[in-house]
C-alpha cells in the first residue's frame, strides 16, 4: 500500500445502492478506498428513487442468495451499527385476482420453495387474514412471504457511507470520471473533471451509467435505463404489514406494487408498458391516473389517503433482468457491479459483501455460483420468471 | 355562538349566515354552514386541533391557505385540512391526535377517465396579477381558463381592508383591496372567453406539458394549454426561534384571512414580528376587528413598509420597536407571552436588553418569497410560460395589477395577435409601481396661515397619487409622469373649501385639514378615521399624536361624520391650540395599558426552535448537520425529513437557507433541495376519477 493522497487500492465509481456498501464491505476489508460520485452527495441518482422494498422471494438461486444475506444485513443493521434505516419485516404479498395469476405464482412458487424460502400459496381467507383491507371480489389468493420486508433508502445508502468513511472509505462528490486510465491492459487509475487517482482495481457501481463508464474502457456494457414512476401519501396508522404485488398487466402498465413504509406512507409504483427507455426523470402525466385506479381497485381502502409527492427514477436494464457482477476479461482490475434491473436496494449490501470477497480474493463456492450466473459473459437470452 | 368572531366591523359588512350544530369532542357547538371548519372552531375559542405524531406537539392553525397540514382534524372519520374543508350541519369533528387512521372502505368507487382539455391560455392563479391578465386577454377574446385554489377570486386582495396606494388611473389607487379585487372579477366575468375555476388547486406541471388540476376541488382534470402564465402570488417567510410553532404563532396571510375574510378573532392580543409593509398593515387590520396590538418589532434600524403605514400604526398606540428581534414564543401549549430583546449591528440580542409581553399570539412577517415552483417546472418543460406579479418580483398589489394587464397583451402577441400595441410608458409605469420606498424627506409642517391649509403628514417617496386626483379644484399636485414626488398644496388658505375628499382619499391616512374660519387661535383639525365611532363618542376628549406617534395633548371632538363618497372613511374634527393644530395627524385609538413589558423577562427553557414543522426538525439538528459539512440540502432532507412533509418545504427551505448563511456558508456552496410535485396533498381517488368532493365526507 501506497502513502500518497492520490493512491488507492479500490476507486469506486458510483455512490448509491451499490457502491456505498461496496465501499464499507471493502474499506471493513482494511482497503483504501475512494469511492467518485457526480452528484453532490450520497444516493442521490437512482437510489433515492428506489421505494424500499427488500426480499429474497426471486425466482432464480443467485439473487434469491444475495438478498437473504442483504435481509440479514438490513434487518441486523440497527442492533449492530445503531443506525436506524427504518427496516420492516412486513413480508411480500402477490395477490392472484385470476386463473392466470394464480398459475404463474405457483409456478414460481415451486422454484422459490426449492431454494428453501419461506413463502407459501393462501388462499383467499388465508390472504385475507394477512391483509384484510384487500378487494374480496373475484380474489383467488396469492403468495406470501413474511421474511421479506422494506428499509429506507435513504437512511440505509446515508448509513453504509456513514460506517463506509468510520472504516476510512473516502467519497469524493460533484466529480466526474472522464477517463479510466489503462495501461498494458490492467486498470491504472481515474481522471476526472478535478483530479486524477490511481489503483489497480476500478468498479463500476455506476447504476444507469454503467455503459458509459463502461465505454471509458471500450467495453460495450448491456445496461440501458428504463424509467419508472412512484409516489409517496402522508403518513397514516399503521394499517398494512405486506408489499402487495400485483402482476397482472393492464393497458399502460405490466405490474404494480405498493407498501406502507414504516414512517405510515404508502410508496407505490409501477412498470410501465411499454418500458420508457432512457434517462429523463421527469414526471408524466400518465402515471398517477393509471395507477390510482389499480391500487383503488385492488385496496378500496386507498382511496382516502392523500398523494404526497411523485417522481421518476431509472432501472439499470439488462437484456434477462439479471445483474452483471465478474471483473472484465478485456481490462484487468476493471470489476463490474451494474444493472441491478430497480433491485439495487435490496441487492446492495449482499453485492458489497461479494465484491469485497472478490477483491480479497477469499470467495466460497456459493460465491462462485453467483458469479457464474451473473457473468458479463453469460448468454444474455434467457428470462427471468418474475422481475 | 361563543364570542371569537367579530360582529362588527368598521369597513367589513358582517354576512348574514346560517347558523349550524356541529360536534367537537363530544361537545355541541355551533358555527356557520360553509365556513371552514378551522374558522369555527377558532369562533369557539378553540386553538388546539391536534397533536403530533412526533412529539405530542401541539398543532393549530398556521398558514390558512391549505398549504401545510398543522391544522388537520378528523371530520366524519376522514382526516382533513380543516382550514379547507367546510362545515355541514352535524358534522363530527375529532382532533387530529397522532397519526390519522384511513378509513373502512368496502366497495370500489365509481371511477372514470380523466378529462384532457386544450386551451390557448392557463392562467394560474386568480389574485390581482391573473385576474387582470385575463381581462386584457378576454378583450381579445382568447380562450383562457383561469385557476385559482380558492372559492373566491381576488388573492390577498380579498382581506385587505384598507385603501391601496399606487396610481390612480392605472390601477384603482385610493380604492380598497376587497373592492378592487369585486371590481376585476366583475371584468373577468365579463368575457365568454374566459373560463373561471375557483376551488381548483393546480397540482402538478408534467414533462408532457399538461398541468394536473383538482377542478373545483373534486375532480382531477388535465390542462394543455399552448402557453401558462405564473400568476401565483408570494408565499411568506418564516422565522426561527424558541416556541416558534406553538399555536397562537401564525403568518400575516393567515391571521388576515380569518379576521377579514373568516371574520373570526383568533388573537385578543397580538404581537408582530416585521416591519414590513405586511407586518404593518396586519397591525393595522387587527386595531380595526378590535384586537389589541401589544407592540411591533423589527429588526432592521428602520422598518422597510412605507413610512405612512407605520406612522399610522404609532399614532394609533401601537409601539414600533426597531433594532429588535423575537427570542422565544412562551407557553404551555398555546401562545401566552412573547420574549424580545434588542439587536447589535450584525442581528445578535444584547444581553441585558431582554423583555416580555404578554399576547396570545405572535404574527410573523418577516418578508415574502415567491411562489415559483410552477413557473421553474413549466420553463424547465418548454411550455411558452410568462409570470407576472409577486411570482415575478415581490411588490405592492398595484404592481401586480398592471404587470398582469402587460402580461395579458404580451401573451395575447404571442398567440399571434400580432397587431396588439403595448405602449412603452406601460413599462415605466410597471418599474414606478414597483418601486421601493424611496427617500424621506424631513416633514414640513406649515405654519399658521388664514382660512384652510391641508397638511401632508406624507415625507417619503413612494408611488401613490390619489390625493392628487381627489382634490375637486385641482389643488394638489403630483407629477403624473413620476407619482412617486410626493404631493404639493398650489392654493393658498382660501381655495379649500373642506370637501374633506383628501382626508378620506389618503390611502396613508396622512393629509389632515387646518380650519381657521371660525377660530384662528382654536382651529378645526380634520382626521381620517376608520374604526368604530361608538368608543369615541362616548369620551369627549381624545389623544391628538403627531406624525411620528408622539401625544401632544387631550382635546375634545367637535364632531364625527362621513363626507360624501367616504367609502366608510369617516372624519373626527378636534379642537386645539393653533401653536400645535397643524403638528396634529391622527388621534389615538389603543390604550397604552397593553403595551407594557412585564416587570421581569421570561427565560424560554428547552431547544424547541423548529425549523420543519411538519417533520418537527429542529435548528440544532440542522446547525450540526452543517458544521459536519452537510452541503446538499437533498442529504439533510435524507437524513431529518426536513422539507418531506405535507408542505414540501414550502416553510422550511427559507429558514435552513438563512441557517447556512449564518454558519457563514455562501448559496453558492450549497446545493439547493429538487422540487417534485405534487404540490399540495390530495386523495388518491382523484387521480382515479372518483368524485373526491368533500360532499362524500
Amino acid at each position: 500500500m501506497t502513502k500518497s493522497t492520490n493512491n488507492f487500492d479500490v476507486i469506486i465509481i458510483g455512490a448509491g445502492s451499490i457502491g456505498s456498501p461496496t465501499a464499507f464491505y471493502i474499506a471493513k476489508s482494511g482497503l483504501k478506498v475512494l469511492v467518485i460520485d457526480q452528484f453532490p452527495s450520497v444516493g442521490q441518482g437512482s437510489s433515492k428513487r428506489a421505494i424500499g422494498g427488500i426480499r429474497a422471494t426471486h425466482s432464480d438461486s443467485a439473487k434469491i442468495r444475495l438478498c437473504l444475506n442483504s435481509i440479514n444485513i438490513f434487518s441486523t443493521w440497527k442492533e449492530i451499527y445503531g443506525d436506524d434505516i427504518e427496516w420492516f419485516k412486513g413480508g411480500y404479498a402477490f395477490v392472484a385476482y385470476r386463473e392466470e395469476e394464480e398459475k404463474s405464482l405457483k409456478k414460481l412458487l415451486a422454484v422459490q420453495k426449492k431454494f428453501g424460502l419461506n413463502i407459501d400459496w393462501m388462499d383467499k381467507e388465508q390472504f385475507l387474514e394477512v391483509v384484510p383491507d384487500l378487494n374480496h371480489e373475484n380474489l383467488v389468493g396469492g403468495t406470501f412471504s413474511p421474511e421479506d420486508g422494506s428499509a429506507s433508502p435513504l437512511l440505509a445508502t446515508h448509513a453504509f457511507y456513514n460506517h463506509a468513511q468510520k472504516m476510512g472509505a473516502i467519497f469524493h462528490f460533484s466529480e466526474f470520471v472522464e477517463e479510466i486510465i489503462v495501461k498494458d491492459g490492467q486498470v491504472k487509475g481515474v481522471k476526472t473533471s478535478k483530479s486524477i487517482y490511481y489503483s489497480n482495481i476500478v468498479i463500476n457501481a455506476a447504476g444507469p451509467w454503467a455503459k458509459q463508464i463502461g465505454q471509458l474502457v471500450g467495453i460495450d456494457i448491456q445496461v440501458n435505463p428504463d424509467s419508472h414512476e412512484a409516489a409517496i401519501t402522508e403518513s397514516v396508522s399503521h394499517f398494512l404489514n405486506p408489499m402487495i404485488v400485483d402482476i397482472r398487466p393492464f393497458p399502460g402498465s405490466s405490474n404494480f406494487y405498493f407498501y406502507q413504509h414504516s414512517t405510515g406512507q404508502i410508496i407505490f409504483c409501477l412498470t410501465p408498458s411499454p418500458n420508457i427507455w432512457g434517462f429523463s426523470t421527469d414526471e408524466t402525466s400518465d402515471f398517477l391516473p393509471l395507477i390510482a385506479r389499480r391500487m383503488i381497485e385492488v385496496m378500496p381502502r386507498l382511496k382516502n389517503i392523500r398523494v404526497r409527492r411523485t417522481w421518476r427514477g431509472l432501472y439499470p436494464m439488462t437484456p434477462d433482468g439479471n445483474p452483471i457482477v465478474g471483473w472484465s476479461n478485456e481490462v484487468d482490475g476493471f470489476l463490474l457491479s451494474v444493472g441491478t434491473c430497480g433491485q439495487g436496494f435490496m441487492l446492495g449490501p449482499g453485492l458489497g459483501e461479494l465484491l469485497s470477497r472478490m477483491i480479497m480474493k477469499n470467495t466460497n463456492k456459493e460465491d462462485q455460483d453467483i458469479l457464474n450466473a451473473l457473468s458479463p459473459y453469460r448468454d444474455f437470452s434467457g428470462h427471468e420468471l418474475l422481475k | 355562538m361563543s364570542d371569537y368572531r367579530i360582529h362588527e366591523h368598521p369597513i367589513l359588512t358582517i354576512p348574514v349566515r346560517k347558523e349550524i350544530t356541529f360536534f367537537w369532542n363530544d361537545n355541541l357547538l355551533s358555527g356557520y354552514e360553509n365556513e371552514n371548519i378551522s374558522s369555527a372552531l377558532i369562533a369557539n375559542g378553540i386553538n388546539i386541533f391536534g397533536h403530533h405524531h412526533k412529539d405530542n406537539s401541539p398543532q393549530g392553525i398556521f398558514c390558512a391557505n391549505g398549504q401545510c397540514a398543522q391544522c388537520m382534524v378528523i371530520a366524519n372519520g376522514k382526516p382533513v385540512k380543516s382550514c379547507m374543508t367546510t362545515l355541514k350541519q352535524g358534522m363530527t369533528i375529532t382532533p387530529a391526535n397522532g397519526l390519522p387512521t384511513l378509513p373502512l372502505v368496502n366497495s370500489v368507487p365509481k371511477m372514470k377517465k380523466i378529462d384532457e382539455i386544450e386551451t390557448d391560455v392557463l392562467i394560474i392563479g386568480g389574485g390581482p396579477t391573473g385576474m387582470s391578465s385575463a381581462i386584457e386577454l378576454g378583450e381579445f377574446g382568447i380562450d383562457t381558463i383561469l385557476v385559482d385554489d380558492k372559492n373566491l377570486l381576488g388573492g390577498k386582495l380579498v382581506f385587505q381592508t384598507h385603501r391601496f396606494f399606487g396610481s390612480t388611473q392605472a390601477v384603482y389607487a385610493g380604492t380598497r383591496g376587497i373592492d378592487i379585487a369585486k371590481k376585476l372579477e366583475d371584468e373577468v366575468r365579463r368575457y365568454p372567453s374566459n373560463h373561471i375555476w375557483t376551488n381548483s388547486p393546480a397540482l402538478a406541471v408534467f414533462s408532457d406539458q399538461k398541468i394536473g388540476i383538482n377542478r373545483n376541488g373534486s375532480e382531477y382534470v388535465l390542462v394543455k394549454p399552448r402557453t401558462i402564465l405564473i400568476a401565483t402570488g408570494a408565499r411568506e417567510k418564516f422565522l426561527n426561534f424558541k416556541g416558534n410553532t406553538l399555536p397562537g404563532v401564525f403568518g400575516a396571510g393567515a391571521f388576515q384571512t380569518l379576521v377579514n375574510r373568516d371574520l373570526v378573532k383568533p388573537s385578543q392580543k397580538l404581537f408582530i414580528i416585521g416591519g414590513g409593509n405586511v407586518g404593518l398593515i396586519a397591525g393595522y387590520h387587527a386595531l380595526q376587528a378590535g384586537i389589541g396590538v401589544v407592540g411591533l418589532v423589527e429588526a432592521l434600524p428602520k422598518c422597510g413598509g412605507y413610512k405612512v403605514h407605520k406612522d399610522k400604526l404609532v399614532r394609533m398606540g401601537v409601539p414600533i420597536m426597531t433594532s429588535h428581534t423575537i427570542l422565544s414564543a412562551n407557553g404551555e401549549d398555546k401562545v401566552e407571552s412573547v420574549t424580545i430583546a434588542e439587536v447589535d449591528k450584525f442581528f445578535k440580542p444584547i444581553t441585558g436588553t431582554e423583555k416580555s409581553y404578554l399576547c396570545d399570539s405572535v404574527l410573523i412577517a418577516v418578508g415574502l418569497d415567491s411562489v415559483n415552483e410552477f413557473y421553474l417546472k413549466a420553463i424547465g418543460y418548454g411550455i411558452k410560460t410568462f409570470i407576472g406579479g409577486d411570482a415575478e418580483e415581490i411588490a405592492e398589489a398595484s404592481a401586480a395589477i398592471f404587470s398582469g394587464k402587460i402580461r395579458g397583451r404580451e401573451i395575447a402577441k404571442t398567440l399571434g395577435n400580432h397587431e396588439i400595441e403595448i405602449p412603452k410608458s406601460w413599462y415605466r409605469t410597471a418599474e414606478i409601481l414597483k418601486s421601493k420606498p424611496g427617500v424621506e424627506i424631513e416633514e414640513y409642517i406649515p405654519e399658521y396661515q388664514e382660512g384652510v391649509i391641508p397638511v401632508f403628514h406624507c415625507t417619503q417617496e413612494i408611488p401613490c397619487n390619489p390625493c392628487s386626483t381627489l382634490c375637486p379644484h385641482g389643488l394638489i399636485f403630483i407629477d403624473s409622469k413620476d407619482i412617486r414626488q410626493l404631493p404639493t398644496f398650489l392654493g393658498n388658505g382660501y381655495c379649500c373649501e373642506v370637501c374633506e375628499q383628501c382626508v378620506v382619499g389618503c390611502p396613508g391616512l396622512a393629509i389632515t385639514l387646518v380650519d381657521y374660519r371660525k377660530d384662528p387661535l382654536q382651529p378645526i383639525i380634520s382626521i381620517p378615521f376608520e374604526f368604530k365611532r361608538e368608543p369615541l363618542e362616548s369620551i369627549n376628549r381624545v389623544t391628538a399624536m403627531d406624525t411620528e406617534g408622539n401625544s401632544i395633548g387631550k382635546f375634545e371632538v367637535v364632531s364625527i361624520h362621513k363626507t360624501k363618497d367616504s367609502d366608510r372613511t369617516s372624519v373626527v374634527h378636534i379642537e386645539a391650540p393653533r401653536e400645535i393644530a397643524t403638528r396634529i395627524a391622527g388621534i389615538q385609538i389603543q390604550d397604552d395599558l397593553i403595551t407594557h413589558p412585564l416587570d421581569q423577562y421570561i427565560s424560554h427553557i428547552g431547544d424547541d426552535t423548529i425549523v420543519c414543522r411538519c417533520e418537527r426538525v429542529m435548528a440544532g439538528e440542522i446547525r450540526s448537520l452543517i458544521h459536519q459539512g452537510y452541503r446538499d440540502f437533498n442529504e439533510i432532507k435524507a437524513v431529518t425529513r426536513a422539507g418531506m412533509g405535507a408542505c414540501g418545504g414550502k416553510t422550511c427551505t427559507t429558514i435552513i437557507k438563512r441557517i447556512f448563511r449564518e454558519e457563514g456558508i455562501s448559496d453558492e456552496e450549497v446545493t439547493d433541495q429538487t422540487k417534485r410535485p405534487l404540490f399540495m396533498e390530495v386523495p388518491l381517488e382523484l387521480f382515479a376519477g372518483s368524485d373526491a368532493s368533500e360532499e362524500t365526507l
